[in-house]
């Protein structure tokens, strides 16, 4: 899959919200991508976007494109669109609780995934439902095919969720903060779960998420994002080890680590930009230790920093060396 | 369940707060018209710590471990079951109301969520002066609109902001203020229950700076209550690690990251993401098999035998205590406690 230039914006009663500015990135077969972003950096809606579910109005794909296996997704009709969202790109959400239908059983919604999209008896699909239910460890699954959604852990939950989406054996699974609802050995789990279907299964997948942990467990490649831009993207060693982009540098001094008791965190001041005033020049100036005057006035390109990375600094060169 | 006296390596004299055999359980009834008891909920079930002045003590477990309800407890915001707790010497379930008044200022709390812990229809400053007005012995009114300015700025606010209102704020300067409100009457120790948790990795670092600067400052204590182990490492001198009501594991943060001997700690620690993706292929991981069992109906014996890789039959028979099994200071509640 490959997303180009993609923007997306919110025409509410208070103005325009630019959410995602440009952002682009390619998924090889098999691989997992994170996103990484904290709350209002566009994370969400750039997925979204790519799964063709943002609600319109008030959202908007103003231009860009999304090809999957040579097709541009936002060209097609909705019902095209249906037959790739679901069978071929899946996604799971933070809140599995919510995603699924209080009034049916977890059985019955998983089983509407073959009724829907293969035609399969209610006998067949109930069957193959239970078989999911199995494939993602839950426990007497036959048994709690029967039970509705709020019988289920929030742990359990999203693997009813994971169920559904791998249901139908899709090449790309779109992964939502999918563990941040969960505790820490619950979370555990669902990561587990997750590496081993990709594992299994060779299906790509999308990780957004906001935790640095994580990403470092799972992903191949990560994309910073901030204020709606990609600020860098690389292999996961390259961004961990050598950021190009100042943002990085300060998200990966700010956080404590378990394998010491620290004195005074290194923090980035100020907050992340509320969407609708963003920053003029490179968005992340006003927190910017490097900042200058260029960075105020002109927005910095994405450059390619290396075979497949790219940085969105001014002063990328000058990151890489470290300061 | 017995309990021992598990003092700090460093001697600091009388704690300031002693909890003993603290149990809370809230009841489940049945029926419409004749309720009738028929259980309890043991969110807290039998814990016993000590917080010394100026010090940091971490309360970390997952969700419905009781970490919370002790807090509410200790703020009497919930009447405990049984138990005491000696807050500088005299316990906290029998004061009197007077009594009450004047450990409700020595004990403050920061919440989570900073969005709902402000009045929207109050100014920052009147939120900031408003324990002055319940407690009008500590700052007198002319002075209160200066101290609550001055407060405003210690916290890394413009002082100009106490004529604002907290929407205006986002959410980690939100946390400020509110940790600014708890600092008005000179408390001696501060309940901190997960004060990070709803903020931005960029912004998180800044409150926890803030804490610990507040902290060398005014010599308060705090509870900190969080789930993220990093964070809790970071700021903790001690750590209490709770699972279903009780306490399994508790002592210095150095004993309880590097030399942890019960199995729920381990699995807890070997659970968490590290940022590092080098060798995240060879990391060894304990991933705990099913889910915390419902307090309201416990395992009998060690509760957290229906997880544990190393339960046996003594495990289901006998309650294990929490002692020190190593003699290195930190006590275990599990019978087959080792070092990894």
């Amino acid at each position: 899959m490959e997303v180009s230039d993609l923007y997306v914006e919110f025409r509410t009663s208070v103005g325009v919200v630019e959410a995602v500015n440009g952002i682009s990135y390619t998924l090889d077969e098999g691989e997992a991508l994170a996103i990484l972003g904290e709350s209002g950096s566009g994370k969400s809606v750039s997925a979204e976007a790519v799964m063709g579910i943002i609600e319109s109005p008030p959202g908007f794909v103003t231009s860009g494109s999304v090809r999957y296996r040579g097709t541009d997704l936002l060209k097609l009709n909705d019902r095209e669109r249906r037959k790739i969202r679901g069978p071929r790109i899946a996604m799971i959400f933070q809140d599995a609780q919510a995603a699924l239908d209080p009034a049916f059983t977890v059985g019955y919604q998983i089983a509407e995934m073959f009724r829907v999209h293969h035609g399969d008896s209610r006998r067949e699909a109930n069957a193959k439902a239970v078989e999911l239910m199995e494939r993602v460890h839950i426990p007497s699954a036959p048994e709690r095919a029967n039970d509705y959604p709020h019988q289920f852990s929030g742990g359990m939950a999203q693997r009813v969720l994971i169920a559904m989406a791998i249901a139908l054996g899709p090449d790309i699974l779109i992964a939502d903060e999918p563990t941040t609802a969960l505790d820490v050995t619950i979370q555990a789990q669902v990561m587990k779960l997750l590496a081993e279907l990709q594992a299994e299964t060779g299906m790509g997948l999308i990780l957004i998420t906001h935790d640095l942990g994580v990403v470092a467990e799972v992903a191949d490649r990560v994309a910073v994002m901030y204020a709606g831009k990609f600020v860098e993207t690389g292999t996961i060693y390259e961004v961990y080890e050598t950021p190009s982009h100042p943002y990085t540098v300060g998200l990966m001094n700010s956080i404590p680590q378990l394998e010491q008791k620290g004195g005074k965190l290194n923090i980035i001041p100020g907050a992340p930009p509320v969407p609708t005033d963003i920053p003029p020049g490179c968005p992340f100036h006003p927190r910017c230790p490097l900042a200058r005057e260029r960075c105020v006035t002109d927005i910095p390109p994405s450059r390619e920093v290396s075979s497949g990375r790219r940085s969105a600094c001014h002063y990328y060169e000058e990151v890489l060396r470290g300061y | 369940m017995a309990t021992e006296s598990h003092a700090p390596a460093k001697n600091r004299g009388e704690p300031l707060l002693r909890v003993e055999n603290l149990v809370k359980h809230f009841p489940l009834t049945e029926g419409l018209f004749f309720r009738r008891q028929a259980g309890a909920v043991k969110a807290v079930d039998g814990v016993s710590f000590e917080i010394y002045r100026g010090e940091t003590l971490g309360l970390v477990g997952e969700s419905g471990c009781g970490k919370s309800t002790v807090a509410r407890t200790l703020l009497r915001l919930e009447k405990p079951t049984s138990g005491r707790a000696y807050f500088d010497g005299t316990d906290i379930f029998e004061m009197s109301s007077r009594q009450m008044r004047e450990l409700r200022r020595r004990i403050q709390m920061v919440f989570q969520d900073p969005f709902s812990s402000l009045n929207p229809r109050m100014s920052v400053g009147s939120i900031i002066a408003e324990p002055w007005v319940v407690h009008p012995g500590v700052v007198t009114k002319q002075e209160r609109r200066e101290r609550a300015r001055d407060l405003l700025k210690r916290v890394g606010l413009n002082a100009d902001d106490d004529q604002r209102y907290a929407h205006q704020f986002s959410g980690g300067q939100r946390q400020r203020i509110g940790i600014a409100r708890s600092l008005a009457l000179n408390p001696d120790l501060i309940v901190c229950d997960e004060p990070v948790s709803a903020l931005d990795v960029s912004v998180q670092a800044q409150v926890i700076n803030l804490l610990e600067e507040v902290q060398e400052e005014f010599g308060v204590a705090y509870i900190f209550i969080a789930h993220d182990l990093a964070v809790v490492r970071h700021i903790c001198d001690r750590v209490a690690v709770m699972y279903l009501g009780r306490i399994v594991e508790i002592g210095d943060q150095a004993e309880i990251y590097e030399r942890p001997t019960h199995p729920y700690t381990q699995a807890l620690l070997s659970a968490v993401p590290v940022p590092d993706p080098r060798g995240r292929d060879k990391r060894q991981r304990i991933v705990l098999e099913g889910e915390v069992p419902s307090p309201a109906n416990p395992p009998s014996g060690c509760l957290f035998r229906t997880r544990c890789w190393k339960a046996q039959d003594k495990c289901a028979r006998d309650v294990p205590d929490l002692v020190d099994r190593f003699g290195h200071g930190h006590p275990s509640a599990c019978h087959f406690a080792e070092l990894r």
